[in-house]
């Protein structure tokens, strides 16, 4: 270990080895079998339950909970996975507190829901440990579907219609499939290589065939793909970043927080990352968290979250705020950037604190300086190489019904569609629904 | 605190709470420590005839049903009666005795169904000092096979002549222990008493299976790949100790016959209904097992505690809820009850809702956003949906007024206490004299 976290400057190496390990392990520990049918004993199985109608993808939670609770968590995979095919990630990265936990009805009675998240990841690593894929494709159909995109959506979309017997070419401009699974997610959610684990595991059913480094609009073209195939799908997400639209925003030291999250999470060894000794990120979304918890992770002294409006107008949940405060990361509401300081690089951020009124907010005059060697900007991603001629709605391609766009033969969904919260769970709930409606039109 | 000493038989012990006649009471050692633990009292685990010890399988004697968090429900056993030979025990049985005057000391008995056998014994028992013998006329696997244990139980006549037997040959109170394994334990208990028993205690183990093994298809506990039946205990067997006791204590051939109350009995809450169907003693097996001597103190406490807040004497609870267990045929048709959902307790699972709707009377409605009500004109009152609720007093039965429409039947609820006896739909009501 070279440097420390009152290095100054943006550096490598704030923590040793060990320390850096144990900061990045997994969040929460997966079950063991006792714990599993100790948390699965607490389910009630409540009559038309609240938790499925929570869950963006309608898992029957206390159907999977009994199997796991009489000693079948394969088949309690199964049924998860009947309804999403990312069962696995979802169990690690949804924001349980908001949906499912957050319905379940101990959660009224007590304060303490049923662990939905943890019994799911008990079940989906149990069936995907042994390394079999669950399902098998219908008879060919001859119908050649593309897919463009391999995060959640498109994974989803890809396996629902190779299930029901068509080809699927799948295109990603990424390097490895997974997308936001594989690049966008904090570290200690899906550690050991599990994004890349679980395509492969999806891709077992066969039928799909991945395409990665092909970009829309570089390599491939909607055009292009219409005349090959019966059908698209467009599951690319956002790829472009929000400007800040403060003075100095160009000084060195100031990234994106999605590359940043990005990097760490392809780094081979988390002690090369550099990092600063005072971070300021803002923004107020779960990537905003993801980033401000690993940069205090990596080692960082100082890790402060500017967010314009209230705590309670935050994106990030309650649950994930505190996991952050538990971690040292400061707060700031009520705030937004001016001006990004310093000769050159950053030196300090200087802050106004705002006044909501509705909707429209405003600086108070009153502002403030944040020493700040390092500026994440997670302040929302945009879409980015829509194909010409669809039509946009609030920045994102408009859909109807299950994620039928303006053209015809073109579907949509995740990120990059309007409508939905921008959550894996229900990327993959669109990017399903859109695979049976492409399989009803392709069949009808 | 409340004087939990207790007399039985004119046996004394310091409290009702003894260890019944099973492993933890098989030595010196256990015994001893069970003593120190403050249990009031012990029945030394079975002793047979002079001669070559029983023996033992050499693989597992227990099996169990669990409950959440594998919490112990119910255990079965097939291991016999002690294995160490008569001497020992003897030996051992007068020494802890002489160590521990204040504390009840009975011993459990089985030798085969010849008056010779029982005349043999009988001194050796009394020349140690215990306070008392009960009969094993209970165990339900091994020894039954050998027309011992359950075999006797299972036939009054039996019953009686042993009994008569051990009366005519001891000093010593004799106290009758009875298999549930009969068709109606008043029999046994009426043959007892014929006998000239000073009291009864009751249930031994109910015969079990407690699982099978579904990949070598062996019942459990397996020996070799083969299981037999063996005797069950534990809190799932409560419920039926309980109505057995009852049966006795308000028979009328029976009735005043004392009882030590055994099946199930896990914390003083039970100790105490027990003694309220006319336990005077109660003994404990299972729970001991499950979680050591020490749960004594929670149940000297517990029950202490309640008689306290009652202001009742132990005597006072002996026997207090007996006149209140009848037949059916004279339960009150005219209490009229509904049940009443609490809203603001209500966590809307929708469990009763799903009782009600699949498996009942359709009587609970749940609207779009999960509220669930009870519609009176449907309501029966089964208290299923009490049942089935997981929030303790969210659900409760709502007794109507007399005077008020009863929705569902349309009639007024009446005032008085009418019976089956007497409804007019029964054909062999008793009419009223003209």
């Amino acid at each position: 270990m070279t440097n420390s976290p009152f290095t100054p400057g943006i550096a490598p190496a704030r923590l040793d080895a060990q320390t850096l390990s144990t900061n990045f392990g997994d969040l929460h520990p997966p079950l063991d079998g006792h714990e599993a049918l100790v948390a699965a004993d607490r389910c009630y199985f409540c009559h038309d339950a609240p938790c499925i109608t929570a869950c963006p993808t309608s898992i029957d939670i206390p159907l999977f909970i009994r199997q796991i609770a009489t000693g079948t968590p394969e088949a309690a995979a199964k049924t998860i996975f009947d309804q999403n095919i990312l069962g696995g990630m979802c169990a690690r990265v949804c924001p349980t507190e908001t949906l499912c936990e957050e319905a379940c009805v101990r959660e009224a009675a007590e304060g303490k829901p049923v662990e939905i998240g943890r019994l799911q990841r008990y079940a989906t690593d149990t069936l995907m440990a042994a390394g079999v894929h669950p399902y098998a494709r219908a008879a060919a159909t001859g119908k050649r579907v593309a897919v463009v995109g391999a995060g959640p959506a498109g994974l989803a979309c890809a396996h629902r219609l190779a299930m029901h017997g068509h080809d699927v070419a799948l295109y990603d401009a990424k390097p490895k499939g997974g997308g936001l699974n594989e690049y966008g997610i904090a570290y200690y959610k899906a550690v050991g290589g599990f994004a890349e684990a679980e395509v492969d595991w999806l891709l077992k059913i066969g039928g799909i065939t991945l395409h990665t480094g092909k970009a829309l609009g570089r390599d491939i073209t909607l055009d292009g793909l219409k005349t090959d195939h019966d059908a698209v799908f467009l599951g690319m997400g956002l790829a472009g970043v929000n400007a800040l639209r403060a003075e100095g925003e160009e000084r060195a030291g100031v990234l994106d927080a999605v590359g940043f999250i990005s990097e760490l999470r392809q780094a081979g060894d988390l002690a090369k990352l550099p990092v600063g000794r005072n971070v300021v990120v803002i923004g107020g979304g779960m990537t905003a968290i993801d980033a401000a918890v690993q940069s205090k992770l990596l080692g960082a002294e100082n890790v402060t979250v500017l967010y314009r409006r209230s705590r309670e107008a935050m994106p990030a949940s309650r649950y994930e705020q505190d996991l952050a405060a538990s971690k040292g990361v400061r707060f700031i509401f009520n705030a937004m950037p001016v001006a990004v300081l310093g000769n050159g690089s950053v030196t300090a951020v200087r802050a106004e604190y705002t006044r909501s009124e509705g909707k429209s907010l405003t600086g108070t005059g009153e502002t403030y300086e944040i020493p700040a060697d390092q500026v994440l900007k997670a302040i929302g991603q945009t879409l980015e190489g829509a194909p010409e001629g669809i039509e946009i709605t609030g920045g994102k391609i408009a859909v109807t019904g299950a994620g039928r766009t303006s053209l015809s033969g073109v579907w949509a969904g995740g990120d990059c569609a309007a409508g939905g919260e921008d959550l894996t769970v229900t990327a993959v709930a669109e990017g399903r629904d859109a695979a049976e409606d492409i399989h009803a039109s392709l069949m009808g | 605190m409340a004087d939990l000493s207790t007399d039985f038989l004119g046996i004394k012990s310091p409290n009702p709470f003894w260890l019944a006649s099973a492993p933890p009471t098989d030595k010196a050692y256990n015994v001893e420590r069970a003593f120190k633990a403050g249990w009031g009292g012990v029945v030394w685990k079975t002793l047979g005839e002079a001669g070559p010890p029983i023996v033992n399988v050499n693989g597992p004697r227990y099996g169990a049903i669990w409950g959440a968090d594998r919490r112990l429900l119910g255990l079965n056993n097939i291991e016999l009666i002690t294995d160490r030979p008569l001497e020992v025990n003897l030996r051992e049985i007068k020494e802890v005795k002489a160590k521990w005057p204040d504390r009840a000391m009975i011993v459990s008995l089985m030798v085969p169904c010849v008056e010779e056998a029982w005349k043999a014994i009988l001194p050796l028992v009394e020349e140690t000092g215990a306070d008392g013998i009960e009969l094993n006329f209970g165990c339900p696997h091994g020894m039954s096979e050998r027309g011992m244990g359950s075999a006797v139980g299972q036939v009054p006549e039996y019953i009686e002549m042993v009994t008569r037997w051990c009366k005519q040959n001891t000093r010593m109170p004799v106290i009758v222990k009875l298999t549930p394994n009969i068709t109606d334990i008043r029999y046994p208990a009426r043959a007892a008493k014929k006998g000239g028993a000073d009291a009864v205690s009751l249930i031994n183990t109910i015969s079990s299976i407690t699982s099978v093994n579904l990949d070598s298809f062996s019942p459990e506990p397996s020996i070799d790949g083969k299981g037999s039946h063996g005797g069950y205990c534990g809190p799932a067997v409560k419920p039926i100790a309980l109505n057995m006791v009852a049966e006795i204590a308000r028979d009328a051939e029976t009735h005043g016959l004392p009882i030590s109350g055994i099946g199930g009995v896990t914390t003083w809450r039970d100790a105490a209904e027990f003694m309220a169907l006319g336990a005077g003693t109660v003994q404990v097996c299972t729970a001991a097992m499950t979680y050591g001597f020490k749960i004594v103190e929670e149940m000297k406490s517990g029950l202490s505690q309640y008689l306290d807040e009652q202001g009742m004497s132990l005597s006072d609870l002996v026997g207090r809820a007996v006149p209140n267990v009848t037949d059916w045929q004279y339960l009150n048709l005219n209490y009229v009850t509904k049940a009443r959902i609490d809203q603001d307790a209500c966590i809307k699972c929708g469990r009763c809702y799903a009782a009600c709707e699949d498996t009942s009377h359709q009587a609970i409605s749940m609207s779009e956003d999960r509220v669930f009500e009870v519609i009176d004109a449907e309501c029966v009152a089964c208290n299923l949906c009490v049942n089935v609720c997981p929030v303790e007093g969210c659900i409760t039965m709502e007794e109507l007024e007399a005077g008020v429409v009863d929705a569902r039947t349309g009639k007024v609820v009446e005032p008085t206490y009418a019976n089956w006896t007497t409804h007019p739909n029964n054909p062999g009501a008793v009419k009223a004299a003209e």
